[in-house]
């Protein structure tokens, strides 16, 4: 099998995917990961202090060895996923049939655990925004990191984190996805921590480490459940066969049977291990912590990858989720069913929750961090109410914005960090003598804080211009950006279930529409505070970002605020004014599917048979028909990306193209300029000046703005409710009564006999000595002696007795197993 | 017509016959010899199941014969590679009694 | 089991009383010439068996292979370990009890292939298959790449390794110097 044959068949070609990021990290850590001790670079203001303490640093050359292998790499994930994604757009019916192999892997009993590969549509838009962001990412970190010992440490941890990804991506299997899944969770640890010496960064990272550690163990009970009942975890086979679906939504689950069905059981399960990766409450503590970690992690964490698989799991498994309910109205009963409930709720409940904190915190990454959670709740709540091509929708414009505001904050603290050491410089020179003091009293100066910014857009203008667009496009800022297209459809669907009375929808809606408004408005809130106004400190006044630091920054920066403006329209509704028919012949959707789009948008209205029937229609000549029928519910065609992504499911659940309908999106620009107008008229209309109070704080009133700011002291709460009893376990229960009050007792109760019968022994001497001391001794002899003579060393003796023995296991197995009398059959 | 059974019957009295062989006798190289006699009857077993049941119920395959002719393969190099340690064993110790080499003891 | 005498049970009744009776007689013989001869007479039977059963290549082979090359080279051992070929005792202290256990499992084999104790199994009522493979088939199976070109290849490897172990370990060290 050359490899020019991989390359030409699709369905092998994913293979590849992953394989060049994996092997960039085998190579970066065995090959080019050359280090040698050396001390730290004075006035590196990239990495933490260590006190003139030696640190690994790797050489020159192996740093740019391992740039350039990670580069390559990514790049060569991005080549063949782009190879891919081109073949996928030329295939006929895809979805119905997809790209795919695999091999038997693991054989238990009757069925095996497969492992194996394949890109459905679903696959494809993610391949379309993973390996892009990633390979964003892999140019910014270059720059980022650059001057940091352990750059080639960096990059293949990196390395191993996009291949992680790449491989949960074009996983076929829910075993192969956990895979990924688990090495992700490795790598967030290894990068959250990975300026392991600041005590808080590794505290984040066993944070991170263990929160999602709670949740991925629920997921693998959830994931063995599905295997015990169906045989197998290969999505396709599970997800497109609606009898087994139902079979499961029937019958009742091995724990809580009475109120749950094994579909509910195992899909709960499942979704907790979404909560916990993506962030959601009440298990979302880890992420903001996370924001301990290198920037382009950050990016990484929050935009291409690990949060972004959560709901990609969830969004691949959302056919089993919905067993049971009936979402669209298809002339039967509305139903939905209780995963869906449960994340509609979770979902809803953290996009408003997470925003409310994020309103309040000060800290440029933490904001963000906050963000990410919140509009995570905004895809799990999209998902709870059925709304499948919104979410994945969301996900991808999502990526595309958080990515780019990430690395914008990176940015705006590597300008800060650098105009701190030209203020450190400065001093230094002046003061040559208050050396120490001088660095005490600047080590308690935070580049992170917004606080201490202020008028940076004239500072660094490369990096004003993408956080300006990545945040409108965050706050949903009508008609021009990613987010205001994806959060309009969620809002949409939602809007659709409100009018017809349902409950779930109706939460989420107004939900969802708080949080937006929110949004928009903590969006405003922290470019004020970073950019608009003069400068509030020094640091701020010196920030800027220069030589090739800054190409490498902000190249990436630039070419995702374009994604981040422009990917929202591959997902304008065909039928929103002016808009729509616009972007209908931008991208088009080939002829030969309208009429399945038609009929398509005739199953949103009852008409249920034609959706099923939809493969049949094309074929035969009924065409004419159904295109009549089509014409009579006005222009209602799919959007691009509705009509690609739509046939990952199987033609019965696929989500109905909705009618457009101005009332959702009026809510969708009354919130999204109501937030941004807010927040402009309190924060950039008046910018803050140094030392001035946060207006936020005389509006909401202190202890709220507390409240917020301490995120609900959820982490306290945590800590009282979970650490601190269980420290308090270990050093009180533990330590004190058990260890030092019992066990201590018991030993020291035992010690006492030990010596009373030690002192008895002592007047018992001469008889012990003679009668126990050499008695056993004797005893032990005599039995070695006699049991010696098994080991003779005679080759022949072990013969017999094996053979002795092979007669008698033979003997033992026929008659026990019955298996002679069973071939008397044969 | 000989039955299957019978074959069965007679490799199966080789068997134990040369398995008896290498239990009791003596000398090494009458153990080899006991050995022969063993891998004999496996390999007619091998060849009376290939001529009256084959594993896939009669289709061209030449299995049985095939892992007979492995056998001969192993067979001689047993022959030649403990021939070879037994004439070492004889050079040192002066001996090819198997129990009075119980060197595995120590 | 009524067996009707004709040709070919004849053949089998010569044969395989050869192979027994050489069988006990190698077992048995105290002179290891001896043991070596009637090792000889129960191998050629074993290739008569195989004639019998439609392998007249294997049967040829035996007679090379075993009879030519193996038993010659037992000869040859016994001719080397002079002094051991005629031993005072022929069986060593745990015969008696060897004797049962390869009784007791004799039985056992009989039992399970004879006597339909545990069922009827197949052993007694199978049929000779039809006879349309030749050794053209055996030599072609040994070097197709579908089949058993790798084993083929394995056991020449095989050979090789132990006729260079077997000099490594026959070699007299002291006339090496």
């Amino acid at each position: 099998m050359s490899l020019n044959e991989f390359i030409n068949d699709p369905n092998l070609l994913p293979w590849l995917i992953p394989v060049g990021p994996l092997l960039a990290f085998f190579i970066i850590i065995l090959a080019t990961n050359r280090g040698r001790l050396a001390r730290r670079a004075p006035g590196n203001p990239n990495y933490p202090d260590y006190d003139g303490m030696p640190v690994p640093e790797v050489t020159p050359s192996s740093i740019v060895l391992s740039v350039a292998v990670g580069w390559l790499g990514v790049m060569i994930a991005w080549v063949l996923s782009l190879i891919t994604i081109v073949r996928a757009l030329g295939e006929e019916g895809f979805g119905e049939h997809v790209f795919e192999s695999g091999l038997d892997w693991l054989a238990t009993g009757a069925t095996a655990l497969r492992m194996g590969v394949m890109v459905d549509p679903l696959t494809t838009v993610m391949l379309m925004m993973v390996p892009f962001a990633v390979t964003m990412i892999f140019i910014y970190s270059a720059g980022y990191s650059a001057g940091d010992p352990r750059k080639s440490r960096f990059f293949a941890y990196i390395s191993l984190f996009a291949g992680a990804m790449l491989t949960l991506v074009v996983a076929d299997n829910l075993l192969l996805l956990f895979v990924g899944w688990e090495i992700m969770g490795l790598c967030s640890y290894l990068l959250i921590g990975f300026w392991f010496e600041k005590k808080s960064a590794y505290d984040a990272a066993v944070k991170a480490f263990t929160t999602t550690r709670v949740a991925d163990v629920l997921m693998l009970l959830g994931i063995a459940y599905l295997y015990a009942e169906t045989g197998t975890l290969s999505f396709r086979t599970i997800l497109r066969d609606s009898h087994l679906l139902e079979e499961l939504a029937n019958q009742p689950a091995i724990i809580l049977g009475g109120s749950l069905s094994a579909a509910a059981l195992m899909s709960i399960l499942l979704i907790i291990g979404t909560v916990g990766k993506s962030a959601q409450f009440p298990l979302h503590v880890w992420l903001p912590d996370a924001m301990e970690g290198p920037t382009p992690v950050s990016a990484m964490i929050h935009a291409a990858a690990m949060v972004s698989a959560g709901v990609y799991m969830l969004i691949r498994m959302f056919p089993l989720f919905e067993a049971g309910s009936n979402l669209h109205g298809h002339g039967a009963e509305f139903a939905i069913s209780t995963p869906l409930i449960f994340m509609a709720i979770i979902g809803g409940f953290t996009a408003l929750f997470a925003a409310t904190i994020a309103v309040a915190q000060d800290d440029v990454k933490r904001v963000l961090a906050y963000s990410t959670i919140s509009q995570l709740g905004f895809m799990v709540a999209a998902l709870g109410i059925g709304a499948y091509v919104a979410a994945a929708f969301h996900l991808i414009t999502h990526a595309f914005f958080k990515a780019l505001l990430f690395m914008s904050s990176g940015a705006v603290i590597h300008a800060m960090e650098h105009g701190e050491h030209h203020v450190h410089e400065h001093h230094d020179h002046h003061h040559d003598d208050e050396h120490h003091a001088e660095h005490d009293e600047h080590a308690h100066f935070d580049p992170q804080d917004m606080m201490n910014m202020g008028g940076l857009s004239k500072k660094i203008p490369w990096t004003f211009w993408p956080f300006l667009i990545g945040g409108l496009s965050l706050a949903g800022f009508p008609l021009l950006t990613a987010g205001f297209w994806s959060k309009d459809e969620i809002l949409a669907e939602a809007w659709l279930g409100l009018t017809e009375g349902f409950g779930p929808h109706t939460f989420v809606f107004i939900t969802l529409v708080a949080a937006a408004f929110l949004t928009a408005f903590y969006t405003m809130r922290q470019l004020a505070l970073t950019f608009a106004g003069e400068p509030r400190t020094e640091e701020a006044e010196h920030a800027s970002l220069t030589g090739s630091i800054a190409i490498s920054m902000q190249l990436p920066l630039v070419i995702l605020a374009f994604f981040a403006l422009t990917a929202g329209f591959v997902g304008v509704p065909t039928d929103f004014p002016v808009f729509g028919p616009v972007f209908a012949d931008v991208f088009p959707v080939e002829e030969v599917h309208v009429v399945d789009e038609a009929a398509e948008g005739g199953a949103g209205f009852g008409g249920e048979e034609e959706a099923a029937s939809t493969e049949e229609t094309a074929a035969t000549g009924e065409e004419d028909a159904h295109a009549e029928e089509a014409g009579g519910h006005g222009d209602l065609k799919s959007n691009w990306f509705h009509h690609f992504i739509s046939p990952t499911l199987i033609a019965a659940q696929e989500p109905p193209v909705i009618p457009f309908n101005v009332v959702p999106v009026l809510f969708s620009f009354a919130v999204a300029l109501g937030g941004l107008f807010v927040g402009w008229a309190v924060y950039w209309r008046n910018p803050l000046e140094t030392g001035q109070e946060d207006p936020l704080i005389g509006f909401l009133g202190r202890p709220l703005h507390n409240v917020l700011k301490n995120k609900y002291y959820i982490d306290e709460a945590y800590d009282w409710a979970f650490v601190r009893p269980i420290r308090w376990f270990s050093e009180v229960v533990v330590n004190e009564w058990i260890d030092k009050g019992l066990i201590d007792g018991i030993l020291h109760t035992i010690a006492a006999i030990f010596t009373f019968i030690g002192d008895l022994l002592k007047v018992l001497n001469t008889w012990l000595i003679d009668g126990v001391g050499d008695g056993i001794p004797h005893l032990i002899a005599a039995f070695s002696a006699w049991f010696r003579r098994v080991q003779s060393g005679r080759i022949q003796q072990y013969l017999l007795i094996i053979m002795a023995a092979a007669i008698l296991i033979g003997l033992v197995f026929a008659f026990s197993t019955g298996i002679l009398t069973v071939s008397a059959a044969g | 017509m000989v039955s299957l059974w019978v074959y069965l019957v007679l490799a199966a009295a080789l068997f134990s016959i040369g398995a008896f062989g290498v239990l009791a006798r003596r000398n090494a190289i009458a153990i080899l010899m006991g050995v022969e006699l063993m891998l004999n009857a496996v390999n007619i077993n091998l060849v009376a199941f290939w001529r009256f049941v084959r594993p896939d119920g009669g289709s061209e395959n030449m299995f049985g014969q095939v892992f007979t002719v492995f056998v001969f393969v192993v067979a001689a190099a047993e022959v030649a590679v403990g021939l070879a340690i037994i004439i070492s064993v004889y050079r040192s110790k002066r001996s090819v009694i198997a129990e009075e080499v119980d060197l595995l003891k120590w | 089991m009524n067996i009707e005498i004709t040709f070919e049970t004849i053949t089998f009744a010569i044969f395989g009383v050869l192979t027994l009776a050489g069988g006990i007689g190698v077992v048995t013989t105290r002179n290891l010439i001896h043991a070596a001869l009637y090792l000889i007479v129960s191998l050629f039977g074993v290739a008569g068996i195989f004639i019998l059963l439609a392998a007249p290549f294997l049967a040829a082979i035996q007679v090379l292979v075993y009879i030519g090359a193996i038993a010659i080279l037992i000869i040859f051992g016994v001719m080397l370990t002079r002094g051991m070929t005629h031993l005072p005792e022929r069986f060593n202290r745990q015969g008696g009890l060897a004797a049962v256990v390869v009784i007791g499992g004799f039985v056992v084999l009989l039992v399970g292939v004879i006597l339909p104790v545990w069922g009827p199994n197949g052993a007694v009522a199978a049929e000779a298959q039809p006879i349309f493979m030749t050794t053209r088939d055996l030599g072609i199976a040994l070097v197709d790449k579908e089949q058993f070109v790798l084993p083929f290849e394995v056991a020449s490897v095989l050979l090789t390794a132990a006729m260079v172990g077997a000099i490594a370990i026959a070699r007299d060290d002291e006339s090496r110097d």
